[in-house]
């Protein structure tokens, strides 16, 4: 228990401390003249191997290494929502001011601002019992988001005073007088990012996470409290399909994680966010966002850490009540930040050098997400969705962490990078990507979507499925040598491709489609099969069905204006009956 | 060499040499990173850096190479310091060796400032996003995968194609828009050949750009782990440069292909554990530090550009170097071996190059309204026509529609006059957008359906004239 441990070797982000006997495994220890912030991830003897969250070079054997006691803990409280992190939870903004451009060593502020009044209006009763999980009262936040404070979990006991009005997060808001003593409790707790936040009840994933793109509600719904992945080699879209279900899904609070990816794309949602308007809210994005970066060149343990540091924050929200989602930019940067680490470790490697407990890893993070009963004694439900972006080298999916990540999501939104080369995005493949949230979705849909929906969109995968069968016989005949009624599914399904599954995120109104316009959409489409499939009946010729003028305007359908998109749909069921009229006179 | 300065110390206790690494022992305060020379017993000075520091031992690897070390009298001087270079204005229109010394027979420099090679992460708050476009006369380019000031833009290459040649032209051309200012060019070559690197500074000098340039040279017969530091030489000065000297800098590297062999090479010698195909598994995040120095930084007027070149081992994309490059860059211009076949030149595939950046250096103010939708069908008209290609080879071109065999004409004449320039074609983005109009103007007007109507009735030679 000597208290002059000290490091005797640096390799990269890991160093080793010797004289450290009594540290714990994962608590949090300052290493070095300049208190680099780093983790104990090895345990031996006298020695601690840890690492290091900051950049290591300069560090020399012998210089100390102070333990804090503490694991590696998130800062919960308001001021969370709009804020924008590295990593460990240290708000960029204020690296900046303090450091200037580049991101320096040793710099320490704390997560949430402490000098801020919070207008903290208490709900709870003095007197009343209250145990875990309780509010405690409200503060509001943001324009959209109503923080509560709440018991910190596994405390209970009388609420003995409790104080409303303007208050920082470092004051006392409540005093709860426990078995053990009297607690004074602030607007702020602590939670080790590590471990997951309790909850009352798991429950079944029975409502979807809606997101305003096509391919995604209509073929393959995400639940809340899902757990989705979209693997993708570069190029494929996997940032932009990611910042599309940051923007437009219907979640209330959204923590997006940049994990080990570009700097300019990090700019890029600091950038939007904060104009972007939210379809539900009619206020900014970033008015229900909080946003966390470790880019690739930032040092690799806390890209380490960033993931774990986006769920901790998620669920804590979640458990307010919130549906939360969660983007994981990407999870292969995460795994590929063990890997370093392991290998620095000297562990005995697994496939592709990745480390054995890899799959563990990501299943661990994937359980966190989940809809759920919330703690304490409200019948109140949160939700927390995870995203994850997957990039396989060279796109091959039979790599360890696509095959790890598909073992554990049920969500499957497979990135195709011909679909991508040729410009068609988002580009998922219809045909691999799958979804098993399907069954248990289906009540919702049934009750609150347009009647006929799941028909239709049976409809339109069967017409998809039919048409790769029929495209291997186009390439050996050639398209002439098919019946003609097998042309025209091919024109249908080209149709349904290029007029329904493309979307263009930056199309200031294709961006975003509802539910309702994307039932419309397709039911335009299948209304033209009917039509053309009577018209072959009829002995019209293919190449007359080809060239009614009303298929223009069923493709530029996608860029009709919210307010607008029944009308043109009547208008356009009115066209087709004309125009076919007029092929069978 | 005086000694009497307190933070260096000399040692003679090597003990161990291995490869590129040597081990010295009995050490005393050696920091990580730290850089040393070695005195070897011929006289020679060589530099190094530590890798690993312990309690009395630490690792160096040579940048120069082992040969001549020995075990007995080569003597070991730790500096102190962390690896920096001495960075000044007056390096415009110098050359240097792979570790920053001068070799054009020049004066040395007298820095300004002595900066820390590995630079520092910019805080993401901290840039601003690219958004100018860059007009590099290079129709495919310009046209359909832009690049904008401050953006990273790799060219993959395979051996024996014309990587060289387009590198030069984008450095020759590359210009913004409405300002006549060049940028200044600072190239840093990592094992090339002389040719190589001949062949740049006779397109340097014949076109007056050497004296806006500052090179970096190691070359293939120059020690290989010198060139694990000659990128962040040159990044360390392209950001002097361009934040501290309000310069627009167009950074070239190549071929970081050897880089990563080098990489390699210090990671075996080390005996770490490999990740696919015997790269270290740290390599994505090494060189996430050199790529992720390209940028803008809000108010400061200066912008780092990075083309990086490099030869895919194979022609293939999959393979580690491209593979992880491809996932740091901000997209990709990748070389055809088919196209070159063809003797088109530049021999630039387009339907797997990618701008990542494209969208937001485009449009109304930028280039022109057209330029998304012109863009966007010409790789979905040209796509098509690729396909049609493979078809035609199966059943022959008596089986296409009408409209497959327009298609298939498309994809020819894109090929012979969109892409096909000289290698002294400077086309204005007008010029090539106004091309792009006239190859779509042979398709039926109801195929163009990633352009928006009133463009088309705006643009579309058809109601133009």
């Amino acid at each position: 228990m000597s208290k002059n441990s000290i490091i005797s070797k640096i390799s990269g982000p890991l160093v080793i401390a010797d004289k450290i006997r009594g540290c714990e495994m994962y608590e949090l220890v300052k290493v070095g003249e300049e208190g680099l912030m780093g983790e104990t991830i090895r345990l031996d003897g006298d020695l601690a191997y840890i690492q290091v969250y900051e950049d290591t070079t300069g560090l020399k054997p012998g210089e100390p290494v102070i333990r804090t006691g503490a694991p590696l803990s998130a800062t919960l409280g308001p001021g969370i929502i709009t804020n924008f992190y590295d990593g460990i939870q240290r708000p960029l903004d204020e690296i900046r001011k303090r450091a200037g451009d580049y991101i320096t060593r040793g710099v320490e502020v704390p997560a949430l601002d402490e000098t801020v009044q919070w207008e903290f209006t208490p709900t709870a009763e003095e007197g009343k019992t209250l145990e875990g999980g309780d509010v405690l009262g409200t503060v509001p936040e943001s324009k959209v988001i109503t923080h509560k404070i709440m018991v910190p979990p596994g405390m209970s006991g009388k609420l003995i005073k409790i104080n409303g009005g303007k208050k920082t997060i470092l004051d006392t808001i409540a005093v709860i007088e426990t078995d053990t003593g009297t607690e004074e409790l602030t607007m702020v707790q602590k939670w080790p990012v590590r471990i997951g936040r309790p909850y009352a009840k798991k429950l079944d994933a029975e409502v979807p996470l809606l997101t305003g793109q096509r391919i995604y509600d209509t073929f393959f719904p995400m639940a809340k409290g899902g757990a989705g992945a979209i693997p993708g080699g570069f190029g494929t879209g996997k940032t932009v399909s990611q910042h599309q279900l940051a923007k437009w899904s219907d979640a209330q609070v959204v923590v997006y994680v940049g994990c080990g990816e570009r700097g300019n794309e990090m700019t890029e949602v600091l950038d939007t966010f904060p104009e972007l308007d939210d379809p539900t809210t009619g206020e900014k994005l970033m008015e229900r966002s909080v946003l966390i970066a470790n880019t690739s060149n930032m040092p690799v343990a806390a890209r380490e850490a960033s993931i774990y540091t986006g769920i901790t924050l998620a669920e804590y929200y979640r458990d307010m009540g919130y549906d939360v989602s969660m983007m994981a930019d990407s999870t292969s940067r995460w795994a590929e930040a063990l890997r370093e680490v392991s290998g620095r470790l000297e562990e005995m490697p697994g496939e592709e050098g990745y480390p054995a407990y890899l799959a563990t890893r990501l299943a661990d993070f994937y359980e966190r997400t989940g809809r759920v009963d919330v703690l304490g004694s409200r019948d109140e439900q949160g939700s927390v969705s995870a995203v994850g972006a997957v990039s396989p080298p060279g796109g091959d999916l039979s790599e360890p962490v696509s095959q790890n990540t598909l073992r554990v999501v049920s969500v499957f939104w497979a990135l195709d990078s011909t679909l991508a080369d040729r410009r068609h995005f988002p580009a998922i493949n219809w045909l691999r990507s799958y979804t098993l949230y399907q069954d248990t979705l289906t009540p919702w849909f049934e009750k609150n979507a347009p009647p006929g929906f799941m028909d239709q969109r049976n409809k339109m995968m069967m017409i998809l499925q039919k048409e790769s069968e029929l495209q291997e016989i186009v390439q050996l005949v050639g398209a002439d040598a098919l019946p003609e009624r097998e042309r025209v599914l091919l024109d249908i399904a080209r149709m349904i491709r290029e007029d329904f599954l493309q979307q263009n995120a930056y199309h200031e109104i294709d961006s975003y489609c509802s539910l309702e316009k994307q039932y419309y959409m397709a039911n335009a489409i299948l209304k033209f099969y009917e039509k053309a499939d009577e018209a072959l009946d009829a002995g019209i010729g293919i190449a007359k069905i080809e060239t009614v003028p009303v298929k223009d305007e069923i493709a530029r359908m996608k860029y009709v204006p919210g307010d607008e998109f029944r009308a043109q749909h009547e208008a356009i069921l009115k066209h087709m009956d004309e125009q076919f009229a007029k092929l069978e006179a | 060499m005086a000694s009497a300065d307190i933070t260096t110390r000399e040692y003679t206790a090597v003990t161990e040499v291995a490869g590129p690494l040597i081990v010295v022992e009995g050490v005393e305060g050696v920091a990580y990173g730290e850089v040393v020379n070695i005195n070897i017993p011929s006289g020679e000075t060589r530099m190094g850096q530590v890798l690993e520091a312990r309690a009395g031992v630490a690792v160096v690897q040579v940048f120069e190479g082992t040969r001549g070390i020995d075990t007995d009298l080569t003597k070991v001087r730790f500096t102190g310091d962390i690896m920096r270079i001495g960075v000044s204005k007056e390096m415009v229109g110098r050359f240097f060796d792979g570790l920053g010394r001068p070799i054009d027979g020049a004066p040395p420099i007298i820095p300004e400032k002595k900066l820390d090679i590995n630079g520092a992460a910019i805080n993401p708050t901290s840039r601003a996003f690219p958004n100018e476009f860059i007009q590099t006369g290079i129709s495919t380019i310009d046209g359909m995968n832009t690049l904008v000031r401050g953006q990273k833009l790799p060219i993959f290459s395979g051996s024996g194609l014309p990587h060289n040649d387009l590198a030069a032209q984008i450095a020759r051309q590359a210009k913004v828009l409405g300002s006549e200012e060049p940028f200044s060019v600072i190239f840093a070559a990592m094992g090339i050949t002389h040719e190589d690197a001949a062949f740049f500074m006779h397109d340097f000098e014949r076109t007056g750009a050497l004296e806006r340039i500052v090179a970096f040279m190691n070359l293939a017969d120059d020690p290989a782990i010198e060139r694990i530091i000659t990128p962040r030489m040159a990044l360390t000065t392209a950001e002097y440069l361009a934040y501290e000297c309000d310069m627009h800098i167009l950074v070239i590297l190549t071929d970081m292909t050897n880089y990563c062999e080098a990489l390699r090479e210090i990671s075996a010698a080390r005996e770490e554990v490999p990740g696919r195909r015997g790269y270290p598994g740290y390599m994505y995040t090494d060189l996430s530090t050199i790529y992720e120095r390209a940028g803008r930084i809000r108010g400061r007027k200066g912008s780092i550009t990075q083309i990086p070149v490099l030869s895919m081992p194979d022609d293939d994309i999959t393979h580690p170097i491209p593979d992880l490059t491809g996932y740091i860059t901000e997209g990709q211009f990748v070389q055809s071996r088919a196209l070159h076949r063809k003797g088109i030149y530049p021999p630039v595939d387009v339907l797997p190059s990618l701008s990542r950046l494209m969208d937001e250096g485009i449009g109304p103010e930028r280039t022109r309204e057209d330029h998304a939708g012109v863009a966007n069908q010409l790789y979905a008209a040209y796509a098509e026509g690729r396909d049609m290609r493979d078809l035609v080879a199966v059943v022959g071109e008596e089986a296409l529609t009408e409209r497959d065999r327009k298609y298939l004409e498309f994809a020819d004449r894109y090929e012979r006059e969109f892409v096909t320039q000289s290698a002294d074609e400077d086309r204005t983005i007008f010029q090539t957008l106004d091309l792009g109009w006239e190859l779509l103007a042979t398709l039926p007007e109801g195929e163009l359906k990633r352009i928006d109507e009133h463009i088309i009735k705006k643009y579309h030679p058809k109601y133009r004239s």
